[in-house]
């Protein structure tokens, strides 16, 4: 995996699923409010999982 | 990254962070309650409920007159003037009508009328009630009317600058890491530095698309001088000189016509004669469409107050178009409770962003006061190089 990708490739993910997530529940209603909260709710759900996880000590 | 520039990029980092911390904590905790203020006001009791019809109306609802409900609010109120009358898009059976003294009355009031049988229903309290309604300042104008909107509208772009430092900084931090270390058992500050690229890099384009639409809000009152200033001005100019309307036209024939030109499109509001939507002359009869996307944008139709025939209709500019996408983008009210609950834990996380931010940079301070006090005294230091511990190098 190049440096590049090790550094910026689950930022940009979660960057792009949330604009994704942000614009869907903009254009419809319903599946669109669904798949909005599924794609705004992916990046949060990642935080917190890092944040909490459990310690693995000193590293 | 050369030394000089990330001294550079963390000098912005820190000043932009620093001046604004304090009221972007203001905004999120005032924010947080701002989310839920439509499920506040109802347990408060504030929210109003159109009351339950006679069994033989409520299979086929009546829609009434437009002129006999603001005939309503002036049997309420008979020394005050009519200044907006709205419908909320999934409230089809209730118009707000908000009354002054005059068409610019900052003492208006707001009364609901049953929009199906034109009978007086409640006049709920303005801005959801005195709690709400101080939130509601802190959030949007600290008190201060356009001025402060226009501070805090500042600040929010010093938090667009502290996020893009931010994240030109994420690379020289996170080299060595991999994404969403927390390094535990080390320092407390070696965690809240984890836990602040951690957070911050996973809300970063959330908390970009808040900030940047929230400054856009803050510009609402300038947009609105704007497009009064040059499109309403245009389309009033051939009633220059000429005294307004001695007796309003009906708003039920106003509004028939305007529809006609716009088949498919609701009313969102309408400005009467004298207020900032409207002119001297006309009522501004505010459309929006049914779909999620069409029925925030409005399309405003101008009527002759006094004859009731439209004279105008436009697109609104860009830039009002812009305002209008920013609110929801703002406020997160588009996508159902599941929406609103991600804008409650994002907004926390931000608050964790905002608080690690500034505990680190309270902590750098004592770090290095430490390490220059050791210096001083020309101990043998162990201790400088912890000091910096988490630095890049």
């Amino acid at each position: 995996m190049s440096s590049f990708r090790a550094l910026w490739g689950m930022p940009i993910l979660l960057g792009v699923l949330t604009a994704a997530g942000l614009v869907l529940g903009l254009l419809g209603d319903g599946w669109w409010d669904v798949a909005a909260v599924i794609c705004l709710g992916i990046p949060v759900a990642v935080g917190a999982w890092h944040m909490s996880k459990p310690v693995r000590g000193k590293r | 990254m050369s030394p000089a520039n990330l001294r550079r990029w963390s000098w912005i980092h820190k000043w932009s962070s620093l001046v604004c911390t304090v009221f972007m904590l203001l905004l999120c905790l005032t924010g947080l309650p701002l989310i839920y203020h439509h499920e506040i006001g109802h347990l408060l009791g504030n929210e109003v409920e159109p009351p339950a019809l006679v069994a033989q109306l409520a299979a086929n609802p009546p829609r009434a007159d437009l002129d006999s409900v603001i005939a309503a609010g002036q049997a309420r109120y008979p020394a005050k003037v009519m200044m907006y009358m709205s419908q909320e898009a999934d409230q089809p059976a209730l118009w707000f009508l908000t009354m002054g003294r005059h068409a610019n009355d900052p003492n208006f009031v707001s009364i609901a009328i049953d929009a199906r049988t034109a009978r007086y229903v409640a006049e709920p309290p303005i801005e959801g009630g005195a709690v709400m309604a101080f939130l509601f300042h802190l959030h949007v104008d600290l008190f201060a009317g356009v001025p402060g909107k226009l501070f805090l509208g500042f600040m929010g772009l010093l938090l667009v600058v502290a996020i893009v430092s931010g994240v030109v900084l994420y690379a020289p931090f996170m080299r060595k890491l991999e994404f969403g270390a927390v390094r535990h058992g080390r320092t407390a500050r070696l965690t809240w530095l984890d836990l602040h690229n951690l957070l911050g890099i996973a809300t970063l384009v959330w908390a970009l698309v808040v900030g940047v639409t929230g400054v856009v809000n803050t510009l609402a009152d300038v947009l609105l001088q704007v497009w009064q200033s040059t499109e309403i001005a245009a389309m009033v100019k051939p009633y220059e000189g000429l005294p307004p309307p001695a007796k309003l036209a009906s708003m039920e024939g106003s509004v028939a016509r305007a529809q006609a030109l716009q088949p498919g499109m609701k009313v969102g509001f309408i400005a009467f004669p004298g207020t900032p939507f409207a002119s001297a002359h006309h009522y501004g009869v505010y459309m929006h469409g049914d779909q999620a996307l069409t029925a925030k944008l409005y399309k405003p139709v101008l009527v002759d107050a006094g004859t009731g025939q439209v004279t105008d209709q436009r697109t609104l500019p860009w830039y009002l178009s812009t305002l209008l996408l920013s609110q929801p983008l703002h406020f997160g009210d588009y996508g159902g409770a599941g929406m609103k609950f991600l804008w409650a834990l994002l907004d926390l996380a931000t608050i964790v962003v905002l608080g690690s931010g500034l505990y680190l940079w309270l902590k750098r301070g004592r770090a290095a006061k430490a390490k220059a006090g050791d210096e001083a005294r020309v101990q043998a230091a162990r201790r400088p190089a912890l000091a910096r511990e988490g630095e890049p190098q």
